[in-house]
């Protein structure tokens, strides 16, 4: 089974315009959106028949007024400022800064703290016209969307096992930290999402360094290609220099916004941006099969 | 942290959106740009979008300092001392220390840095020491002071490097100077985090199905934190009217709108700053700043209506 | 060789499949020197929230175990083991467990 994850280290290069793109020509595939913090794949899915689950991960703190004494040790321990006084006697913890440590809980001297789980979104597997769909959506502001975006790919890995599907096919979080992290561990290949500015090239270094300090095989795929073609042109040498193959280039297009307007995915709207994907989607899918380094046994 | 009427202190701005890629460090840097000159008054820019930060892009400031932000985690000093009670282990939620075979283990990227294990355990066998989160930088442009946070490549946790980024910003920001944040992109964590520090947000939103749909993400995220906000629409184009009726349906003024046109794309990709596209636009974002200063009144005075 | 060897299990026979996962595997199959054969329930481990490697590391370290066959050993878990002197040895997936001790123990003598 292969997983491709699609990545772009900055947001707005076209990563799920991309993803969905893909989705449209996969075969086979199950579909996942790991973008849990602000998922915007299921508006070209158009999920249907969502079977969903509440998300319960870690706990909040919450103190009890009727047994506070307002000692303080709560607010004294608290390294992330969610513990303040209500008034002279008494304190509470604002919930959207709670860690969910248990520091205040275990030093209260008058156990006066609850410990409760915490429901931090919801996750859904859903029927689209490609396949099985896994997403979900963490509440604002939440946390834990590390652990959320682990759930949705064993979600996912379960149902292609269960359903024979060889194929899953994730669309990334922005950024470099927890949720990509946890997106990429493990993974086989990360389609790598940049565009020819000074922050497309940018980002694609930092999120580029964070597939190989996790060993993870990248392939990058310029979009708005001709926005800034020197960029571009050095982009493409840095790639080469750096062994990491280049998918192909997509021209800076009103289709994009226009597709998606149509609740389109590329694909199904045409013109000359879909040949150039097609042409990326076959190159992903020969270095997926590439073989694998075997690993020796003893 | 309110806002003083006498002027004495300055505003604070966080400049945030649901979806990544709208223009955020777009307005940020062309607002930092312009700041001082529409407004006579010293603006700092800061950037708290420690995993991607591209301020330093379009301002290129000199850095005049730099150091390394860390976070207390525990290390074992002493194996020996264990005494092999599991207090360590029980309190943390998790799972960056344990005790195998009689001897503490501590994993430490996967610390939150609260320090429990510190306090609970009985012996000294863990002591505090410290995992490197990233980077801070200070300097300034010809226009504005200038701070960031860099997170280290492989550190998967952003918000201990923003809370250390705000917190060098108490101690640098002279008194009276705006400050400007360029805010993680999302709803979750690194952006409440960035915005909670803030007097005012300003929300960049782009009129496709993505950026209203985030956009939507980023009022029900943000709302509860009960600072004024407006609007800055980028990329306007044929989905802008539905973008303004959800604005006034949630009562939040809209103070710029920016054209979906290529001369902007073409400029950003040079790393060109947004007022330098053409008089409009220097006249479009010189409008915003002023509308800006204005916003903690604009809101005080539409919630007495 | 004295090891109590604990092998990653769908099942509690030598005749069941390795779980190639390690933290939440089913069940171990422990085989003594003697060749003396047990199951360790991980039924627990296998429905936390995190921290199920860690967990499974313990409840083996405790058992006496000295040697764990398994797929794939997460890095937590794998410094955990090592924390502890036990060896682990991965990538015997797709095996029965008595194939698995039998490899180990082929590429252990030979």
């Amino acid at each position: 089974m292969s997983e491709i994850v699609v990545l772009s280290g900055k947001g707005g290069a076209g990563k799920t315009s991309v993803t969905a793109a893909f989705a449209a020509m996969s075969r086979n595939a199950v579909l996942c959106d790991l973008d849990v913090d602000a998922p915007d794949l299921h508006i070209l899915l158009a999920p249907r028949n969502s079977r969903r689950e509440p998300f319960v991960a870690g706990h909040l703190a919450a103190i009890d007024p009727a047994r506070c004494d307002g000692c303080g040790e709560c607010a004294a321990r608290c390294r992330y400022g969610a513990v303040s006084a209500a008034d002279r006697d008494r304190f509470v913890i604002n919930p959207a800064h709670c860690e969910g440590c248990k520091v205040c809980v275990a030093l209260c001297p008058r156990q006066a703290i609850l410990f409760t789980p915490r429901t931090c979104g919801v996750s859904a597997v859903s029927d689209t016209r490609y396949g099985p769909f896994v997403h979900a959506r963490l509440d604002p502001g939440a946390e834990n969307s590390g652990r959320l975006v682990a759930l949705l790919r064993q979600k996912a890995k379960a149902l292609a096992k269960e359903q024979g599907r060889s194929l899953i096919l994730a669309d990334g979080a922005p950024g470099i930290a927890c949720p990509v992290v946890s997106s990429i561990t493990g993974a086989t290949l990360a389609v790598l999402v940049t565009e020819p500015t000074p922050s497309g090239s940018h980002d694609l270094g930092r999120v580029a360094a964070l597939c190989d300090h996790f060993k993870l095989p990248t392939a990058v795929l310029l979009n708005k290609a001709d926005l800034n073609p020197d960029e571009a042109a050095r982009i493409e040498d840095a790639c080469r220099d750096a062994g990491r193959p280049i998918l192909g280039q997509l021209p800076y297009s009103p289709d994009v916004t226009a597709a998606m307007a149509a609740r389109q995915t590329l694909p199904e709207y045409g013109g000359p941006l879909a040949a150039a994907l097609a042409e990326a989607w076959d190159n992903v899918l020969a270095l997926a099969a590439a073989p694998k380094p075997q690993r020796n046994l003893f | 942290m309110g806002v003083m009427r006498g002027g004495k202190k300055g505003l604070r701005l966080a400049i945030a959106s649901g979806k990544g890629g709208t223009g955020k460090t777009t307005v940020t840097a062309a607002l930092a740009s312009v700041w001082s000159q529409a407004l006579c008054r010293p603006v700092l820019a800061v950037d708290c979008d420690v995993e991607e930060p591209n301020l330093h892009l379009f301002l290129r400031p000199v850095i005049r300092r730099a150091e390394t932000a860390k976070l207390e985690i525990p290390m074992v000093a002493e194996a020996a001392l264990c005494a092999d009670c599991g207090a360590c282990r029980e309190l943390c939620q998790f799972g960056a220390v344990t005790v195998m075979a009689g001897k503490p283990l501590v994993f430490p990227e996967m610390c939150h840095g609260c320090g429990g294990c510190l306090a609970v355990c009985p012996t000294g066998a863990l002591v505090a020491g410290s995992r490197e989160l990233g980077r801070i930088e200070e300097g300034a442009t010809e226009t504005a002071g200038y701070l960031a946070g860099r997170l280290r490549i492989g550190e998967a946790q952003s918000p201990p490097l923003i809370r250390a980024v705000l917190a060098r910003l108490s101690k640098v920001a002279e008194p009276g100077a705006d400050v400007l944040i360029d805010a993680p992109p999302g709803v979750s964590c690194p952006a409440v985090t960035t915005v909670s520090g803030a007097d005012a947000v300003l929300l960049v939103a782009e009129p496709t199905p993505f950026g209203i749909h985030d956009f939507e993400l980023a009022v029900e995220a943000f709302t509860p934190l009960g600072k004024p906000m407006a609007v800055a629409i980028n990329r306007s184009g044929p989905g802008t009217p539905e973008l303004l009726a959800l604005c006034r349906g949630h009562n939040l003024p809209v103070v710029a709108e920016i054209a979906n046109d290529r001369v902007v794309a073409e400029t950003y990709a040079r790393g060109g700053l947004l007022h330098e596209a053409g008089a409009h636009y220097r006249a479009v974002c010189f409008a915003l700043a002023r509308s800006l200063a204005e916003l903690p009144q604009t809101a005080r005075e539409a919630a007495h209506v | 060789m004295n090891a109590i060897i604990a092998v990653s299990s769908e099942g509690p026979t030598l005749a069941d499949a390795v779980d190639p996962r390690f933290g939440r595997a089913a069940g171990f199959v422990l085989v003594d020197p003697a060749g003396n054969v047990s199951y360790l329930d991980n039924g627990s481990s296998q429905a936390m929230a995190h921290g199920a490697g860690l967990e499974t590391a313990r409840r083996l370290a405790d058992a006496g175990v000295s040697v764990v066959l398994s797929g794939v050993v997460g890095p937590k878990a794998a410094a955990a083991l090592k924390a502890a002197g036990l060896t682990a040895v991965e990538g015997l997936d797709g095996r029965t467990v008595g194939e698995a001790v039998a490899a180990y123990r082929a590429g252990q003598t030979g």
